[in-house]
């Protein structure tokens, strides 16, 4: 049969588009949802839609290589008897030992340590290897209580109550059977390589009365040392925010829907949530109604990168950022040295999201101790502790641009928006006018 | 024999008290008065004293409990030795939601009757009820031993994992994954145990065991209902 | 996000001390809501006449108030003063016309109505709120309280609980409704209306509607088990009745103590704790998704 002259080229539906169709025949065939890790792929509006506006005639810049530009940041100044002081105000945000690798949360120590930061446990515990190797360590606890003790309650510089994640804020964790290797089902009391659903609300409280109650619980058992932070994942930041506030929190962890998770549904890291650009004002919002911005720390993360990231997040008002996808690449996911690997996997560097399934080439989001092995914990801690001196070098030269001589002191007003989106989302104005889209001024 | 009213002095000095002592004191029995419902009452406790609280407290009395016990002679509030490591926790009264949530270890006994929740992922306590336990008891429950002598509420014992729960009287409905099971010599042996260590007069033979049809752990299709 | 007392007293012996219990109550689950508080109290009917509470800046307004209401209805209402609100006695064929003066005032609320019913709430610690409306020298045979910390709606007088859309109707809750906004709608295309963006506002609007259809209070309760959804534990008061309910999952605490006097309700138990003969009473959490009612005649 001959080929038509003038025929159309094939054309791909923009709603019914190849990936769409491919979703559609891997549902039809398997009938379970599409589980993987990472955070949201989509494109959403974010920090690279707002620009600073550096210092000339109005105001005056400082010199880049002799004059300060602070960094420092403590957390926990509310009521915690022993406040945490970080030389850097980004920290490495909490991943299990179970979804990543021993040698990986050793590294995150390691770099975490090096450059004067925090690191912070996950959904299984805390291993004396991540102790040891992690100057300042913050201590999660979550619904599922995997691991909960009190000897490690107190081994700990903080706590961390999470409520939700960025990536499944209202939804559980999800450990795949191939990733419960005896020891991470010893830590969390399970059988060996079944399928692990952790819970979404926590077994004993429900709301912020009841979450204040808690916190008094850990703060007595504790002796009013640590600070109690409050995780929860960006879906109604203002109330959430306040509520967390009113409840006792000493530092608030805001997750956008960037954040990164070892595992759970794509329909929910897709669609569930906001971006972190949007979250940020009204979460600061509700603090200065409160009367306590600056006076409680809020942690921003989720889909953190960059200088200028860190850099946006503290002029919209946060007081530190903290990073944890960016923190595995650092270490090595995703290298294109496993590129061979990854297309055996079906994927590529870059776009390697199945870290539910422990077979990381990378050995990091894997319990498999060959390609655990792979890792060297030295090596990709020095990694983290570069790419987090980076991410700081990055943030002064900004600052000092703007005229700052402490990364605190950049504000909303030395920001302005590329779209009306991001305009609206972090309210600043579009660029070159004085109107911020949807405010009365 | 050291004693505490919490009308007069605050619970922050009872629980830092109560914190600094090592495990060879001889400072070995408190009694602690006019607790009034207040939370986190003796929590936290890593010495092995005993604690005798004289009337009813509120929330996560003796919660994470090590090594300690403590006997409350009243009502106790939500999550009582809430993660309890080891120790034991005596309620006289009864107690509310999620008592021995998450419990690691240690033996909790409750003389009256527990509301829902009781047991909620427990992962190696022993917990034994006099009375009747309320709704989603022993939900997720993941190891440990629940012993209840009377009834016990709606869904018993949902999503369970290896934990095993022994009920002497009815059980208005089994919650997802959860089934009767035949009572091996094995099992007869640590209810027996757990019952004499709790001092509760019962015969293992009244009793029916209930645990994990493990069903659910792997994700299957043709289970997409229980979920 | 709060705390909930409720005391039904089963026969006189204890009315005069009702408001003084009720009061202890109240201010014992300030923690659990220190953002506002507020109670309602049944107390004596008079026959052919209504009870209106309505809410002012201080008492100044709310003489000035009630003198121009008198000459609208035509009728000089009996007041008595509790700091920011007011209880006027009118015949019972004067309401409407009453609620649409209030309504159309700028300087004063609508706070409930009823042949029996008294309600007082207020911005503040609930210790304050109890003493300045002087609960603690009210009679009556029961009432219910509520101490706040607010979700999502606003710390106003008008968000604290307790809720009335219906004459001597009420309503407290502790938790968080999650389709509140659709019921709202679907209430309001029924004819009632809403004053806030509660979602307490919405369960006391639907149980008035249920019981305007013609439900008795009991059936509106179990309807209200599948048209609300979200986490709830509700106290209802009626002239009569007294009913509690939490949702199907039931994570909202709840304590009930029965005797031969009383049923008392509190979210934790330290809230009975100084009822007369609670050490003997009948202690027990209310079931998931089941009605408890009580009626006295």
């Amino acid at each position: 049969m001959s080929v038509p002259p003038h025929r159309t080229p094939p054309r791909f539906s923009a709603t019914f588009n190849p990936n769409v169709i491919a979703e559609i025949q891997r549902a039809a065939a398997t009938g379970i949802y599409d589980i993987r890790g990472g955070g949201a792929k989509r494109a959403l509006p974010h920090f690279d839609d707002l620009l600073f506006l550096g210092a000339s005639i109005s105001r005056y810049p400082l010199e880049g290589y002799r004059e300060k530009c602070g960094t420092d940041v403590t957390l926990g100044t509310r009521f915690a008897r022993k406040p945490i002081k970080l030389k850097i105000p980004v920290t490495v945000a909490g991943m299990s030992f179970g979804s990543l690798s021993g040698p990986a949360k050793e590294a995150l120590g390691r770099g975490a340590s090096a450059a004067g930061t925090s690191t912070t446990t996950g959904d299984g515990g805390m291993t004396p290897e991540e102790r040891g190797h992690s100057s300042i360590l913050v201590y999660q606890y979550l619904p599922s209580r995997y691991g909960m003790n009190p000897d490690d309650l107190r081994k700990a510089d903080a706590i961390e109550i999470v409520i939700g994640q960025g990536a499944k804020p209202g939804g559980g964790g999800m450990l795949l059977g191939q990733k419960i290797s005896p020891r991470v089902a010893k830590m969390r009391t399970l059988p060996e390589g079944i399928d692990q659903r952790s819970a979404c609300r926590h077994p004993d409280w429900t709301g912020p009365d009841d979450l204040e109650i808690k916190i008094e619980e850990l703060r007595e058992i504790t002796d009013w040392e640590k600070p109690i932070y409050v995780k929860v994942g960006a879906s109604r930041p203002y109330y959430d925010t306040a509520l967390a506030a009113k409840s006792g929190a000493d530092v608030i962890v805001l997750d956008g829907m960037q954040g990164g998770t070892a595992a759970t549904q794509d329909v929910f890291i897709e669609h569930v949530g906001l971006p972190t650009l949007a979250a940020i004002r009204p979460a600061v919002q509700a603090l200065q109604d409160l009367g306590l911005h600056r006076k409680l720390q809020l942690i921003v993360s989720g889909g953190i990168r960059t200088g200028a990231d860190v850099a946006k997040a503290l002029a919209l008002g946060a007081d530190a950022v903290s990073i944890g996808t960016a923190a595995l690449i650092a270490l090595g996911d995703n290298d294109p040295q496993w590129e061979a690997e990854y297309q055996k996997l079906g994927t590529t560097a870059g776009a390697y999201d199945d870290w539910q399934e422990g077979l990381d080439p990378a050995g990091i989001t894997t319990q498999d101790p060959v390609l655990a092995a792979r890792l060297d914990p030295v090596k990709a801690g020095r990694r983290l502790a570069n790419y987090l001196s980076v991410l700081t070098l990055e943030a002064q030269t900004i600052a000092r641009a703007c005229g700052k001589s402490h990364l605190h002191n950049l504000e909303p007003e030395d920001l302005v928006a590329l779209t009306i989106e991001a305009a609206a989302m972090a309210g600043v104005p579009l660029a070159g006018t004085n109107w911020i889209p949807g405010r009365d001024k | 024999m050291p004693s505490f009213d919490l009308a007069r002095a605050p619970l922050r000095e009872l629980n830092a008290a109560l914190h600094a002592l090592s495990p060879t004191t001889n400072e070995t029995h408190w009694i602690v008065s006019n607790p009034s419902g207040k939370h986190a009452v003796a929590c936290g406790l890593d010495a092995p004293v005993t604690v005798e609280i004289d009337g009813h407290v509120g929330y996560y009395c003796a919660g994470m409990n090590k090594a300690a016990t403590v006997v409350i002679s009243g009502n106790a509030g939500v999550g009582v030795a809430e993660n309890m490591m080891s120790g034991e926790v005596r309620v006289k009264g009864d107690a509310s939601q999620s008592a021995g949530a998450t419990g690691c270890g240690g033996l909790l006994v409750i003389e009256g009757n527990a509301s829902a929740r009781c047991g909620i992922s427990m992962k190696g306590i022993d917990i034994v009820v006099k009375g009747s336990i309320g709704p989603m008891s022993a939900f997720m429950a993941q190891a440990g031993n629940l012993v209840v002598l009377g009834d016990a509420g709606d869904a018993l014992g949902d999503s369970i994992y290896e934990a095993r729960l022994f009920v002497r009287g009815r059980v208005a409905s089994l919650g997802a994954d959860c089934i009767e099971k035949p009572m091996t010599e094995e099992d007869r042996a640590i209810l027996a145990a757990v019952l004499k260590r709790a001092g509760v007069e019962a015969r293992a033979d009244d009793f029916k065991l209930y645990g994990s049809a493990r069903r659910l752990y792997h994700f299957h299709i043709d289970n997409v209902d229980a979920y | 996000m709060c705390g909930i007392v409720g005391l039904f007293l089963k026969a006189p012996r204890l009315e005069r001390e009702l408001g003084a219990l009720l009061s202890e109550m109240l201010v014992v689950m300030s923690d659990r809501g220190p953002d506002s508080a507020g109670f309602a109290v049944y107390g004596d009917r008079t026959q052919g006449r209504v009870k209106l509470t309505i809410s002012g800046a201080d008492e100044d307004v709310l003489r000035r108030a009630v003198a121009e209401l008198g000459k609208a209805i035509n009728e000089t209402p009996a007041v008595t003063l509790h700091d920011t609100h007011a209880v006027l006695s009118i015949c019972f064929d004067k309401e409407k016309a009453a609620r649409a003066f209030i309504e159309g005032h700028d300087d004063i609320s609508f706070v409930g109505a009823g042949a029996r019913m008294e309600l007082y709430k207020e911005v503040g610690r609930p210790e304050q709120v109890t003493q300045r409306f002087g609960l603690p020298r009210m009679a009556g045979s029961h009432g219910i309280g509520h101490t706040r910390m607010a979700t999502e709606s606003a710390v106003t007088t008008r968000g604290a609980h307790p809720f009335s859309t219906g004459l001597d109707q009420c309503l407290v809750h502790n938790g968080s409704l999650s389709n509140h906004n659709g019921v709202r709608r679907m209430l309001q295309r029924e004819g009632m209306r809403f004053a806030t963006e509660n979602d307490t506002e919405v369960a006391a609007g639907y149980l008035s509607w249920r019981i305007r259809e013609g439900a008795s209070l009991k059936q509106a309760l179990t309807d209200s088990l599948s048209d609300l959804d979200g986490f709830y534990t509700f106290v209802v008061g009626t002239e009569t009745g007294f009913a509690v309910l939490r949702d199907p999952i039931s994570c909202k605490p709840a304590v009930m103590a029965e005797t031969d006097d009383y049923v008392a309700f509190g979210s934790e138990y330290r809230a009975l704790a100084g009822l007369p003969g609670v050490d003997k009473a009948h202690i027990f959490e209310p079931e998931p998704a089941t009605v408890y009612a009580w009626e006295r005649r």
